[in-house]
């Protein structure tokens, strides 16, 4: 193949029909929730405001955001139920609160993407600069660090990150002078982040280490090059590729940790919505409005599958010896 | 033999230390997080935050309240709840474990053998449609969330298609212990346990199928062809012999994992009254003590489950019992 | 063929699905009690000519004939070789440390070979490797049998492999680069035993890049150069008075078997062709020091009393 990872990147992504479809699907994804505001304009929708005594158009006729319960005993009442036209105000119904599933998924998305996708590259920032240092130096440097990762790694990462979200949750949380508030969606990013630095680190300090005994580091050590040019200019753009490989699968990951913490209500924090939040909203209108909750969890089985997708692709691209290993 | 059995502990010992320290740290020492205000409420006047720190030790120095802390949790074990004053907390743990423990059980006896069935068959018939098509729905299996999953599970088992002759024996969401019916604890478990197995399913067919597909290009596979054992021993006997290293340490990091909390989102789910739970429980009345213990406990499970790993691993492999072949 | 050949290849032809030419005509043939040397460099084919006769090559197009004991091994199924593998041919290979399964006793290994092949309760089996290790020279045979592979040395872990190959009394034993990764020492002893093994009666085909192995251990010999037998015939014959240039380069290339050794030996030009790359006419026509036009077209196979040989300069 020729020069650079980059254009072999996309040479082999161009060949794979299912990585090319998971892009295609991603980039539908990205730029649907992108257009939630332009979404909610068209239809005419606020999704952030309560609106349980509102009501719509529905095939030319005024109807209640909030009809009669259709159980047998008509007790309390059930949000409207999707008719599936997206492109009208509640196609997808309403959920408990009157507000528009449609453009909340938007929403949603659009918090849940920008979460997942800042929590990883700062995870990989993170977790590169640890496996560099580990990698690298080696000796106690190594153990130091390594044993650091050994006790994060040792903790449940949900329930980590759990503990983490309980006591930044309605307080937020003080760096010496930098105060981030609560709904300051940087703390979600900020906990998923430091969670799954032992997952990437690893790796990464594994390339590290063999790339810092390869005759071309030896040979720059011997010229007299500085640590920190032989770690920016020899090593760290040889970890190119495994950082390529690994950022779409951290995605992944990151999406259904945000969800999960999100679901749990200790991620997003209402009004703002996320995808998470939103399953949590439809829970207690499962039985009778299924879609509030299904509807959010479908965007995250597509999201989270083409990452993976894209990320086997990737993989295989770039490690040929490895095609077809998990 | 001996040396390394001391290093072993004594790596085990510094990891649990610091896993103390990082746990104590979270929840009582988080810049901008006072645990007093936490307890007090929003808004609570100067004395009753006070009266609160006081009782509480939060006036003391740090490594003073993590040595009161550290000993109310392993030596006395009277830690008490902020919420439920005077509940004791370790007991509540050690109550919840076992649903846990038997949630848990259920999952990776369907992980192992659906995985175990479909990473060889996937590797046998390697590219494939059936493996192809395996691989595809083990990729769709983690890619979905669990807790989601878990409610589509209910919509479908317990509302909408409760009534047809494939769910009615679905019993309504809960824990029913052993003890008291072994069938309706069967019974009670199966779907969630089911459900939270899925992405294990998907991720160990997978790891499963990639490490024999690369143990059979070893020269000790061709060996085993040219002695004359046919496929069916090529590959379950030596090809599985080569390659469950890798599969046997994944099994154990993610079954204490789940032993010690994991589980909390399908607990949640399906309303089981596991260690998850409680946790779950903690969290909307902030209980710190309450969430800080059941963290611990999973903590320490999984260093006590790396330990076992260690040693199954030794047994598995003699050149890893003489330290030659470092992992 | 006369009743005495146990294996004869016949213009064997090897090709990858995609149509690159692995083998481009072997002939080869072996009869009890011989022990046959086919060398060649690396990449040269005949690794891939003892695995044809194993028959454990997958997607390959092959064509022409393994015969072994009148049987053509080209047309058997699965379950046929597989009485055959192990039983009636056996193969040692390079590197015992990986050619064993590290996490399997070394006696367990051997027992599984005879129980795969013959009705034996696991005491008989045992009985019989322990004697198999013995007759090999490994010292405290029962103690070796219940070891790893990782725990014993590497000469110990080539004498229970050639265990492992006899432990059926195949007909035709097939050792890939026996002693490659031995010491030098080692070697020898190796060999030694090898050399024994033909008092059974029993057919040696032996690969190797080492003409002094071949001159040590072996009866007849056949040259291997880009996928093609450029020479065969008895060892005497052919290490006397070779016929081919590229054996001629391969013989002056080798350090003399005793005397001091010269200061600098010959090396050949250039390197062997790759698969995809080899010229249509003579093989080694590109690198021969007597090459000549007529070169270009491929060269019949000559018989110069007990030698045979690929090559124009004999064509009359």
């Amino acid at each position: 193949m020729r020069d650079g990872p980059w254009s072999r990147v996309w040479h082999g992504l161009g060949q794979r029909r299912g990585a090319m479809a998971a892009l295609g699907l991603l980039g539908l994804i990205v730029a649907a929730s992108l257009a939630a505001p332009f979404y909610a304009a068209w239809v005419g929708v606020d999704p952030f405001v309560s609106n349980v005594a509102g009501t719509t158009l529905r095939h030319g006729q005024v109807v209640d955001l909030m009809q009669p319960n259709d159980n047998p005993l008509h007790l309390g009442l059930t949000p409207l139920g999707p008719d599936w036209r997206i492109g009208e105000a509640y196609g997808l119904g309403s959920d408990a609160q009157g507000r528009d599933v449609a453009a909340r998924v938007l929403y949603g998305g659009r918090n849940s993407l920008l979460i997942s996708a800042a929590a990883a590259i700062l995870c990989m920032m993170t977790a590169t600069a640890i496996g560099l240092c580990a990698g690298y130096f080696g000796g106690w440097v190594d153990i130091v660090l390594s044993r650091m990762l050994d006790v994060l790694w040792a903790i449940p990462v949900y329930l980590l990150a759990i503990s983490l979200s309980i006591v930044t949750v309605g307080h937020g949380l003080r760096l010496g002078p930098v105060t981030i508030g609560a709904d300051n969606l940087l703390i979600p990013v900020i906990i998923i982040a430091l969670v799954y630095i032992p997952y990437a680190a690893r790796p990464l300090r594994a390339r590290a280490l063999s790339l810092s005994r390869a005759e071309f580091v030896m040979v720059s050590r011997g010229l007299g090059a500085s640590h920190w040019r032989i770690l920016t200019r020899e090593i760290l753009p040889n970890l190119a590729d495994t950082l390529v490989v690994l950022a779409p699968l951290l995605m992944a990951l990151c999406l259904l940790a945000e969800s999960s913490l999100s679901f749990l209500s200790l991620g997003v924090q209402a009004p703002a919505a996320s995808w998470g939040t939103i399953i949590q909203d439809g829970e207690g209108l499962l039985y009778t409005r299924p879609a509030v909750a299904i509807l959010p969890g479908l965007m995250i089985v597509a999201t989270v599958l083409s990452l993976n997708v894209l990320g086997d692709a990737l993989r295989d691209t770039l490690d040929p010896k490895r095609r077809g290993r998990s | 033999m001996l040396r390394m059995l001391a290093a072993r502990l004594g790596q085990m010992v510094f990891v649990l230390f610091g896993i103390s320290v990082l746990v104590f740290g979270v929840f009582f020492a988080t810049p901008g997080a006072d645990p007093t205000a936490r307890i007090a409420g929003r808004g609570a006047s100067p004395e009753v935050m006070a009266r609160v720190r006081s009782a509480y030790g939060f006036d003391r120095p740090l490594p003073v309240q993590y040595a009161r802390m550290m000993e109310k949790l392993f030596v006395s074990r009277d830690l008490t709840s902020f919420v439920d004053h005077g509940a004791p907390v370790v007991p509540e743990v050690m109550a919840a474990a076992p649903v846990t423990l038997s949630l848990v059980l259920w999952a990776s006896l369907f992980w192992v053998v659906f995985s175990l069935a479909i990473g060889i068959v996937s590797a046998v018939l390697r590219d494939s449609w059936v493996d192809r098509f395996f691989m595809g729905i083990g990729l769709l299996g983690l890619s979905m969330p669990v807790f989601w999953l878990g409610e589509v599970v209910n919509l479908v088992t317990q509302s909408r298609f409760h009534d047809t002759w494939l769910f009615s024996w679905v019993p309504p969401l809960g824990y029913v212990p052993f003890s008291e019916s072994p069938l309706g604890w069967a019974r009670a478990l199966l779907l969630p346990a089911l459900t939270l197995s899925v992405a294990f399913i998907g991720l160990y067919a997978r790891v499963l199928r990639a490490e024999l597909l690369a143990a059979m290009g070893e020269d000790a596979i061709r060996t085993a062809r040219a002695k004359g054992a046919g496929p069916a021993r090529v590959w379950l006997w030596h090809g599985l012999r080569l390659s469950w290293l890798s599969y046997v340490s994944l099994f154990g990091m993610d079954f204490a994992q789940l032993v010690g909390g994991g589980a909390l989102l399908t607990e949640v789910v399906f309303a089981l009254p596991g260690v998850g739970r409680l946790t779950y429980q903690g969290l909307n009345t902030l209980d710190l003590p309450l969430i800080m213990a059941t963290v611990m406990y999973a903590a320490v499970f999984v260093v006590l489950a790396n330990a076992v790993i260690d040693g199954v691993y030794a047994l598995l492999d003699p050149r890893i019992a003489e330290g030659r072949h470092g992992r | 063929m006369d009743a005495e050949t146990l294996l004869s290849i016949e213009d064997l032809r090897l090709a990858l699905p995609d149509g690159r030419v692995l083998l481009d005509g072997v002939s080869l043939s072996l009869a009890r009690g011989e022990a046959l040397g086919v060398v060649g460099e690396s990449g040269s084919g005949k690794s891939l000519t003892a695995m044809t006769v194993m028959g454990l090559l997958p997607d390959v197009r092959s064509s022409g004939a393994v015969r072994f004991r009148a049987r053509d091994l080209l047309m058997q199924d699965a379950r046929a070789w597989r009485r055959l593998r192990g039983k009636e041919i056996a193969m040692i290979f390079q590197d015992p440390m990986t050619a064993f399964l590290p996490v399997r006793r070394v006696g367990a290994q051997i027992d599984e070979q005879i129980r795969l092949h013959e009705k034996l309760s696991r005491r008989e089996a045992r009985a019989r490797t322990v004697r198999l290790l013995g007759e090999m020279g490994v010292p405290d045979p029962a103690a070796a049998a219940e070891r790893f592979p990782h725990q014993l040395s590497g000469g110990l872990r080539q004498r229970a492999m050639i265990a492992m190959a006899l432990s059926c009394a195949p007909a035709l034993l097939i050792a890939d680069e026996p002693t490659t990764a031995l010491d030098v020492t080692v070697q020898a002893q190796i060999l030694v035993l090898l050399t024994r093994l033909r008092e059974t009666g029993a057919g040696l085909m032996l690969i190797t890049h080492d003409m002094g192995v071949v001159a040590q251990a072996c009866t007849h010999v056949a040259v291997l150069y880009a996928g093609v037998v450029v020479e065969r015939g008895p060892v005497r014959a052919v290490l006397d008075a070779p016929l081919h240039p590229y054996t001629r380069a391969l013989l002056a290339a080798m350090p003399p078997l005793d005397g001091p050794r010269p200061a600098h030996l010959p090396a050949i030009a250039g390197q062997p062709p790759a698969p995809d790359a080899r010229p249509p006419g003579c093989v080694f026509a590109p690198r021969c020091p007597q090459v000549r036009p007529d070169c270009a077209i491929r060269p019949p196979v000559v018989r110069m009393g007990e030698q045979e040989v690929v090559c124009v300069l004999y064509a009359s």
